[in-house]
């Protein structure tokens, strides 16, 4: 039962006396380089947070090498002028069908992979994993024909298109993704024991319920480590929503970031507001889901 | 070819032990009903379905586009081929196509020699269950978390020549972001940033899943720490090396947001992804010649998607 | 006294105080009021336009995605339904993204009219039919001078653009700076070179320049091309009819080689603002850039803002000729509401929009040469004199030739040029061999 070993260890069950130890001198140092490493990485958000609280009127006149101009103004400006609200709901209604999604046609494909041993599984795995890594650029053209050519009825997409509606973004997201998931999920099953579905089978259950009750419920930590990085990921997108959308105001929260940035002008100070503003959701999401993160994504091949 | 000596490795491992046999392939097969193949077919099909006809299709016609010297507009059937013409210009008359393959590699190497091992190590480092080791890896995370674009503006506020922190700080003139011959590296550590994050968590992941008796037993037998990484753990991550370095490959390959946001891939930081870009998106709209380019990328990256599943292939095949 | 914290706050300053009743806030607020009241409106339209056609609105889709300028649109637009009782559904992308999928964007499901700009493209969406005739809506329009109905005008010789507002480029300075230095407005090349030279021993950076962005410096070039060899060479040169490699190219790089040493240095990692700004701070003496310029100055610095036009090199040629950018409206193939189209195009072209737009927005020069141009700063006017005296205007390198040459080829050239200013051979012939391959019809 490698998985067992693999999650007891890592929720410190057999290591707990391990880390009560003692601090030697070797220890301090490594915390020291630990310690310098991880400042040296929080310095530039640090920044950006720092000047995102600071007036322009303040920094264009004294640099940002100065201390003084405090002030929460540009959060409201930003928030206000960006239009923020509106944009938050869209990424929302973008983010969470569009994970959801991949995480379940993935697992499914996933589940296939890892429950048979057919030849075609390598192909098929070839063929998701591979279109992950495609550089999206290349695509764009032929895309957006297909989208401009692709019905809706009207009470999905105001333009009967896939062409500037939700669908059809959530469904481009869906594909490009896909990969990943099936990859590290396929992983990540092959890894669970063999008898339980051999169990399952004696017990007459289908495949949707091998499926369904035996393997997704053992998936959870590699679930909600995809679930926190296809956050990130489909959150931070706003590539396909500027192309494949046209109507401003159903644009995602990341893509509303441009509209601080004047035609001739930019205020760094308020776009630092924006970018705080922007990130909070992806990091909300990290904290929450860390605990599984590390756990989940272990991908499962690395059995002793 | 650079990952020869983690394959090689690998062979000093017992093979694991295969769970079934060609006869109990067959056997289970048969013993699918009817609705548990119609069930495995949709569960595979609708996805396929989703990724060939949004990610395969669509790149078959680039490839296609490539051979044309099409603006954007009109009907497709209006399109000329102009054979390989595009490609000949892209070699010999487009300025920025060296620079941009000479980047690529370059950020390839940086990548690969500085940011990726670097990022291996603090992930050996925290796997040794230290206190605070949450906070080490949130903080090391975090640039993961954040879009590529502002990841380019947050630097943007330290490199900018006359209002940017580092001159400010050293009373240098360094031109971080404009001078041709500087620039590039500056942003080459921005990316690095990131990528050691991302590095390091999917290196701590395998780690974690490293079974605990192989190295209590390289213990035992009185290996060194380092020799015990070097000699047990490093030889059974190999598949977790293996994607570690197809992460850095592609991740090089698709290097993109960052230049972008900088000045839009000119000037010395000239990337074939932003040379796709500036062709293809946009006004330019040269989407004959930003095709070619996308397909000179496009194959590019499946010589390298190809040596990555032939190496899983094997794995499987043991 | 302060400087502008944004570039809102900046704009609100400038309103002349019979209109400043409101504050900068209140702006906001209003126009992301307006903005959800708009979002609403679209939604609905959305949905009127697959039914019926008697409706009462029209689409807009709009990159003016400023505070100010957006909020300028959205009175406009007020007036239009206040005199003719369509509501104007505007659909704001902000300019950037904009421009960048306008292509897309007008082969997709465009707005009935959309904002974009003269020259080059405009010419090329009129030609492929991505835009409709308007002839007859300039057959009612009245107050346009001939250089902007010629300016509207496709290769066809029909009209297809309702120019609104437009910006000179000049060489901008501070009077402060000049009065205390005793220096004179150059009018030949010589004196140009000879100003620049006493700038360096004064202590100051003779001429701010940044080209990070990569559009900035095309000024430059548009300005020493159209003074050594003149308008009509610089339309043809930009239709790809002239090659790069003749000598006339080669004087205009040779000629900025030769002034480059003026240049602040190391441009290419500047934004135009930080260029803006060391004028502003007096560490510079001029500047060569548009209008907008004025916007890095706060309003007690503005009346101290001033400029001249480049001076003239060819004795020849003159030096009357200028790029103006001109922005303004065009109309979609096919609108879903072309009756309503072509008369928001009307009221857009008309003496009552162009007054709201003085009256609400300083920062632009109203097209129509009948709008009540009383609230104008002395800046303002002295702009307006300028475009009204050039015998010749030009749109902007980028705009008056093929976007793919201008973006792909131009831009590198020139940022290479700016690197390394003695290969100017090797240059020239490396745009002339990439022009050819991209003016293929």
């Amino acid at each position: 039962m490698s998985t067992a070993t693999i999650t007891r260890r890592t929720e410190g069950g057999p290591d707990a006396p391990q880390r009560r130890r003692r601090m030697t001198p070797l220890r301090m140092l490594l915390h020291g380089f630990l310690i310098a490493v991880s400042l040296a990485w929080l310095f530039p958000i640090a920044w950006a947070v720092l000047t995102s609280l600071r007036s322009y009127e303040y920094t264009a006149a004294n640099g940002y090498v100065s201390f003084g101009g405090w002030t929460l103004d540009n959060y409201v400006t930003a928030w206000q002028t960006a239009e923020f609200g509106k944009h938050f709901l869209n990424s929302v209604y973008i983010t969470v069908p569009a994970v959801l999604l991949t995480l379940f046609l993935a697992s499914c494909v996933a589940f296939v992979i890892a429950r048979f041993s057919w030849k075609l599984n390598l192909v098929l795995l070839g063929v998701f994993t591979a279109a992950n890594l495609l550089p999206q650029q290349a695509l764009l053209i032929p895309l957006f024909r297909l989208f401009t050519e692709v019905p809706l009825p009207e009470f999905m997409s105001d333009s009967e298109l896939l062409y500037d509606s939700y669908w059809g973004l959530i469904l481009i997201n869906v594909a490009f993704q896909c990969g990943f998931c099936v990859f590290v999920l396929s992983n990540y099953m092959k890894a669970l024991p063999r008898d339980l579905y051999e169990a399952a089978m004696v017990d007459g259950a289908s495949i949707w319920r091998q499926y369904w009750q035996v393997t997704m419920p053992l998936c959870r930590p590699a679930l909600a480590a995809l679930a926190t990085l296809e956050v990130t990921w489909i959150y931070n997108e706003f590539f396909w929503a500027t192309v494949l959308m046209r109507t401003g105001d159903k644009f995602p929260v990341t893509s509303s970031l441009n509209n601080l940035r004047g035609e001739f002008f930019t205020d760094n100070n308020l776009v630092s507001a924006g970018s705080v503003l922007v990130a909070i959701p992806t990091l909300v999401i990290f904290f929450m889901l860390q605990r599984h993160f590390v756990r989940g994504l272990t991908l499962g091949a690395s059995k002793g | 070819m650079s990952d020869l000596p983690l394959i090689q490795a690998d062979r000093a491992v017992p093979p694991p032990a295969t769970t079934t046999s060609t006869g109990g392939r067959r056997r289970r097969l048969r013993l699918l009903s009817r609705t548990d193949r119609v069930v495995i077919t949709l569960m595979v099909l609708v996805p396929l379905l989703l990724v060939t006809g949004f990610v395969w299709l669509p790149a078959a016609a680039t490839v296609l586009l490539s051979g044309t010297d099409w603006d954007g507009i009109g009907p497709l059937n209006e399109i000329d081929f102009v054979g390989a013409r595009n490609y000949s210009d892209v070699v010999n008359i487009y300025p920025p196509f060296v620079p941009a393959i000479q980047h690529n590699l370059l950020w390839l190497g940086a990548l690969f020699v500085v940011a990726t091992p670097f990022g291996m190590f603090l992930a050996v480092l925290l796997d040794k269950e230290l206190r605070g080791s949450r906070f080490y890896q949130t903080a090391l995370y975090l640039p993961v978390v954040l879009s590529l674009a502002l990841i380019g503006f947050v630097w943007q506020l330290l490199y900018s020549r006359d209002q940017g922190l580092i001159n400010a700080v050293f009373g240098s003139n360094i031109d971080w972001y404009g001078d041709s011959n500087v620039n590039i590296w500056a942003v080459m550590v921005a990316s690095g940033w990131r990528h050691v994050g991302y590095i390091m968590l999917l290196y701590l992941a395998g780690l974690k899943g490293v079974d605990p008796s192989l190295r209590e037993a390289a213990a035992v037998d009185g290996a060194s720490e380092s020799r015990t990484f070097f000699r047990v753990v490093f030889p059974v991550l190999r598949p977790i090396n293996v994607i570690v370095l197809v992460v850095t490959v592609i991740e090089s390959l698709r290097a993109f947001d960052l230049v972008w946001v900088v000045n839009k891939g000119r000037n010395g930081l000239e990337l074939i992804s932003a040379l796709v870009t500036q062709n293809v998106v946009g006004e330019a709209s040269r989407i004959g010649f930003g095709s070619a380019l996308a397909t000179i990328m496009l194959v590019v990256s499946l010589v390298f998607i190809t040596i990555y599943l032939a190496t899983v292939m094997r794995e499987n095949r043991q | 006294m302060s400087r502008p914290r944004s570039q809102a706050e900046y704009l609100a300053r400038l309103v002349p105080p019979s209109v400043a009743g409101i504050n900068r806030r209140s702006l906001l607020a209003g126009a992301a009021g307006t903005g959800a009241l708009l979002g609403t409106g679209l939604l609905a339209g959305c949905g009127d336009d697959a039914g019926g056609s008697d409706s009462k609105d029209v689409s807009l889709g709009s990159n003016q995605s400023d505070p100010k300028p957006k909020d300028v649109l959205a009175k406009v637009a007020d007036g239009f339904k206040t005199s003719s009782g369509v509501q104007v559904a505007v659909n704001t992308v902000d300019h950037n993204t904009f421009q960048e999928n306008i292509n897309n964007y007008l082969q997709g499901k465009p707005d009935d009219v959309f904002t974009w700009f003269a020259g080059y493209r405009m010419r090329f969406f009129a030609q492929k039919g991505l835009a409709s005739d308007i002839s007859d809506v300039w057959g009612k329009l009245s107050g346009y001078s001939d250089a902007f109905k010629k300016a509207s005008t496709g290769d066809d010789g029909k009209q297809y653009f309702v120019p609104a507002s437009y910006y000179p480029w000049a060489m901008f300075y501070r009077k402060s700076v000049w009065q205390q230095y005793g220096y004179q407005v150059p009018t030949t090349l010589d004196q140009l070179t000879a100003l620049g030279a006493q700038m360096k021993r004064d202590g100051l950076v003779p001429i701010a320049f940044a080209d990070k962005d990569g559009w900035p410096a095309m000024g430059t070039f548009d300005i020493l091309n159209l003074r050594i060899n003149g308008y009509q060479f610089h339309v043809d040169l930009m239709a790809g009819k002239e090659a790069w490699t003749s000598d006339k190219v080669k004087k205009v790089f040779d000629t900025w080689a030769g002034l480059l040493p003026l240049h602040q240095p190391d441009s290419l990692g500047r934004t135009w603002q930080e260029a803006a700004q060391s004028l502003q701070q007096k560490k510079s003496g001029m500047y060569m850039l548009g209008l907008f310029v004025g916007q890095q100055f706060s309003n007690e610095e503005q009346s101290d803002l001033d400029f001249f036009t480049f001076p003239e090199i060819d004795p020849a040629i003159g030096a009357k000729a200028l790029d103006a950018p001109i922005d303004g409206y065009m109309m979609a193939r096919k609108p879903k509401n072309e009756d309503n189209a072509r008369k928001l195009l009307e009221y857009f072209g008309g003496k009552e929009a162009g007054d709201i737009t003085v009256k609400n927005d300083p920062a632009t020069l109203v097209a129509n040469g009948s709008a009540d141009v009383s609230g104008y700063t002395a800046l303002q006017k002295k702009a307006a004199e300028l475009v009204g005296s050039a015998t010749e205007i030009a749109q902007f390198l980028d705009r008056d030739t093929r976007p793919d040459f201008a973006s792909t080829v131009m831009i590198p050239a020139i940022q290479q040029f700016i690197k390394n200013p003695k290969d100017i051979d090797g240059l020239t012939s490396s745009i002339e061999n990439q022009k050819k391959s991209i003016f293929t019809d």
